[in-house]
């Protein structure tokens, strides 16, 4: 990694195009968005062979801002629209951007099939735990008890715990890291957008000008230490105690499998039919 | 024969009775048969989701010109192999239509001047051909000798496309039984 | 189903016609997609539509296409969008509710100018109502069903073999027009079964996406020209552009400016109503001196054919005129059809839509008049009721 990591982001972004973007200051998006384009850049990815599409919220305006094949459709439809890219091409990266709305309120059927289908998609799921772009309303992951514009007494909700949710549904790599993690998630997308089948990438982030301010969680660097303070390797679960494990965000591979993958189980279903 | 009066081949069926019964299959093959005599036909039926037990019918208009309306409203050959449809459908069918009847469920024949042919499809078709799931061909078969709406030889020829291989030989004895009945009307 | 087909047709040897099948409207949708070019289908089973799908799902693999049965119809309509964006001719098939879920993705598809065709075979509504009944209560859906504004191409069938051509001519509209064609058909036409005889389709009748010559570098994703139709790119050959739901500029990017916002919906709305003479078709049956017109379309309009003919015999000087486009509206031939006639019957399957749009016309013309027969308890309009509305209005 001898480039400046700096001047790699810029070789993919479209820079007289659409900038300044519309992220608050203090926001993960553009650290996760700097840890893609490495990830990518690093695996040496064509960029005429690479789809980014998104859903609707703060981290789904990502594909925008780069100079790969970009799809912005509609609130919870990522997964369907970039399926459809996916099948119809199947030599092509898709890499999804989502959020925690999303993927998981109004998209949660879309996730939990495509997990199913082990369709060869890159999830990268931003879990800020809560709707941004409208303001603050509580999201799927919002903390119990925690504030929201919709939940002004307090959440009476509980989470989902997404990486669960899609190893549940099938999902052959599962993981989870943070924004302050920067290396580890790229090192993590890398190996996502590698593996052959669906992949999800959760990382959670921090939105400090909504629910860091609504919830009283300091600013945005205090909240990306909270990160750093509030997650333990998946390495480390078994040697640390019981009670230095409970509530924390558990961060590694949290599964890796091979199954077949589905557009390749049509292409053999094809072959089979005309003999090949 | 009752339908082609004048030159005009205009011939409305009606297949009815229950779902399960093949209605929808023996529709199919008229029409398949129709084609094979290089007449006009259009097939349509009531569309449900009994494949066992409800009632059932299917309609099949043949023209040797266009046909217009893919529905059957008033009958030259009524086909019922049950009550309920001979009841429900009688009053379509044209005072100089055909009717055929399976006696082994209708009963009461309400009729007026139409020609009646009453016979025991499903109690044949279960004893003689030993499969009640020949009743449809055995029927149709006696209605295509009577009416000559098809010829014969379409008729067996659209059968043959129509049916699963493995059930060919039983449909075409139902066939040959359906032809000789007919012959005893004669 | 396939292979019955082709042993029928080879068997027509001594026969004159050739290539005859007994084919049900469901399936001629499905062929003639398929003879257009269709590759890839989306879908979600719903009555009285799901022949199209398992038809696809049978015929797709053994061509190379891709078949996809997705979790719901909101998945269905993105995942052919999507497969389209890729370079596919993508269709999806659905009924009522199916419709209704889709119609946010219809928007996208319209707004992205991205081809796709969504057949909707029409059965009773609102809601689940009959599923397994034919209607004609969608035709408005069709028109304004998905929100904001923007003009709707839609055309109906009224017969099997039209089905099949319809269907042909959906995909390439959809190519050539850059948007989101609904193919309409009812339970009873998608159900009915007909002697179809399978026109040998030739390459110049099939529209295929018009490629960009541009290098990437100039492309434009919705580049302006007189006709508001431009060639459009693929993702993954090498243009590397941006599609997004946002209003957006002629590249693709998102934008608020007012200026910018005029020019896209202005182009979505001209290359519709520039090219009307293109989009609309219509069929005018016996109405050379008719005194009495019949406006109809779809199932409905057999019904009125057959009574056309009927009050013909009797001397009654009536016709039909069917719209094969309903959206765009026919509008200059139902004004022409209004200074001609006296009298207009409208028989539809619902509480009153494209009588509508005949009032609307008819509007200046105070001495027309203008008979509604409309039916919407699961039954078809027959042709004796159309007769009878012909005897009395003559």
């Amino acid at each position: 990694m001898a480039a400046v990591p700096q001047k790699t982001i810029h070789k993919y972004l479209r820079h007289n195009k659409k900038f300044p973007h519309v992220w608050c200051p203090g926001c993960s998006n553009g650290i996760v968005l700097g840890t893609i384009i490495r990830a990518i850049d690093d695996l040496k990815l064509e960029r005429d062979d690479i789809a980014m599409v998104s859903g609707i919220g703060c981290s789904s305006r990502m594909p925008v801002y780069v100079d790969f094949n970009t799809l912005h459709t509609l609130h919870g439809r990522a997964i369907p629209f970039a399926t459809g890219i996916k099948m119809f091409k199947p030599h092509m990266k898709v890499i999804v951007i989502t959020g925690d709305g999303d993927a998981t309120a109004i998209g949660g059927n879309h996730f939990i099939h495509a997990a199913r289908r082990n369709i060869d998609l890159t999830v990268i799921l931003i879990n800020n735990n809560i709707y941004g772009m409208t303001g603050g309303q509580y999201s799927p992951t919002t903390p119990h008890d925690d504030v929201a514009t919709t939940m002004p007494y307090g959440n009476i909700d509980n989470p989902f715990n997404i990486c669960d949710l899609a190893i549940g549904a099938g999902a052959t790599f599962v993981s989870r890291t943070t924004a302050y993690h920067a290396i580890e998630a790229q090192n993590m997308i890398k190996k996502a957008i590698a593996h052959e089948g669906f992949s999800l990438v959760e990382v959670i982030s921090a939105c400090p000008v909504i629910y860091g301010k609504l919830n009283k969680k300091g600013n945005a660097p205090k909240m990306m230490n909270q990160m750093k303070d509030n997650s333990i390797p998946l390495a480390a679960v078994n040697k640390l105690p019981k009670e230095k494990v409970e509530g924390k965000i558990i961060r590694g591979i949290l599964k890796e499998v091979d199954r077949p993958e589905y557009t390749k189980a049509y292409q053999d279903l094809v072959d089979k039919l005309n003999n090949k | 024969m009752a339908i082609n009066k004048n030159t005009s081949k205009y011939c409305e069926t009606r297949l009815s009775g229950s779902g399960g019964q093949g209605l929808i299959l023996g529709g199919i093959i008229l029409a398949r048969g129709a084609i094979k005599d290089g007449l006009k036909v259009s097939q349509s039926q009531s569309y449900g989701p009994e494949s066992r037990g409800g009632s059932s019918r299917a309609d099949v208009i043949i023209n040797d010109d266009m046909i217009y309306y893919p529905e059957a409203t008033h009958f030259d050959i009524l086909l019922a192999l049950n009550q309920e449809s001979c009841d429900k459908y009688i009053y379509d069918l044209k005072p100089e239509g055909v009717l055929i009847v399976d006696t082994t469920f209708v009963k009461n024949v309400s009729v007026m001047d139409s020609k009646v042919y009453e016979v025991p499809f499903t109690k044949l078709a279960t004893e003689k051909i030993g499969s009640v799931v020949t009743t449809n061909i055995l029927a149709l078969s006696f209605l295509v000798k009577i009416t000559k709406v098809i010829t014969e030889k379409s008729l067996e020829e659209a059968i043959k496309e129509s049916v699963k291989p493995a059930f060919y030989e039983m449909n075409m004895k139902a066939m040959k039984l359906g032809f000789e009945l007919a012959d005893n009307y004669k | 189903m396939a292979q019955k087909e082709t042993k029928m047709v080879s068997k027509k040897n001594n026969k004159p016609k050739k290539n005859i099948v007994l084919m049900q409207g469901n399936e001629a949708i499905a062929r003639g997609a398929l003879a257009a070019g269709v590759n890839f289908f989306g879908g979600y089973p719903i009555t009285p539509s799901t022949e199209v799908a398992e038809i696809m799902s049978e015929e797709l693999p053994k061509r190379g296409g891709k078949f996809m049965q997705m979790e719901d119809e909101i998945a269905s309509i993105a995942v052919i969008i999507g497969a389209s964006l890729a370079g596919a001719k993508a269709m999806t098939a659905t009924s009522g509710p199916g419709f209704s879920l889709m119609q946010e993705g219809i928007g996208f598809a319209k707004i992205t100018e991205t081809p796709c065709v969504v057949v909707n075979v029409m059965r009773g509504g609102p809601s689940t109502g009959l599923p397994t009944k034919p209607s004609q209560a969608d035709l408005m859906q069709t028109r304004w069903g998905t929100h904001g504004d923007g003009p709707a191409i839609v055309l109906y069938p009224s017969s099997v073999k039209e089905s099949y051509e319809l269907a042909i001519r959906a995909v390439n509209l959809a190519e050539k027009y850059r948007t989101c064609v609904v193919l309409l058909s009812d339970e009873v036409l998608g159900h009915m079964r007909e002697a179809v005889e399978i026109p040998d389709i030739k390459e110049s009748q099939i529209i295929n996406r018009i490629k960009p010559t541009v290098p990437p570098e100039w492309y434009a994703h919705y580049e302006q020209n007189q006709k508001y139709l431009s060639p459009v790119a693929s993702f993954g050959e090498g243009y590397r552009f941006h599609v997004t739901g946002l209003a957006h500029d002629k590249f693709g990017f998102p934008t608020n400016k007012s200026s910018e916002v005029q020019i896209m919906m202005d182009r979505l709305k001209k290359k519709i109503t520039h090219n009307i003479r293109d989009l609309v078709q219509i069929e005018s049956f016996m109405m050379d001196d008719a005194k009495i017109a019949i406006f109809a379309a779809g199932i409905t309009a057999q019904a009125a054919k057959k009574a056309v003919v009927d009050a013909r015999a009797e001397g009654i000087k009536v016709g039909l005129l069917r719209p094969l486009t309903i959206w765009p509206f026919p509008d200059s031939a139902v004004e022409k059809m209004l200074k001609r006639v006296d009298t207009v019957i409208v028989p539809e399957l619902n509480q009153g839509q494209l009588i509508h749009e005949i009032e609307r016309l008819a509007k200046d013309k105070k001495d027309s008049k203008i008979i509604r027969i409309q039916r919407f308890d699961g039954e078809l309009i027959s042709p004796d009721d159309v007769f009878k509305a012909i005897k009395e209005a003559n």
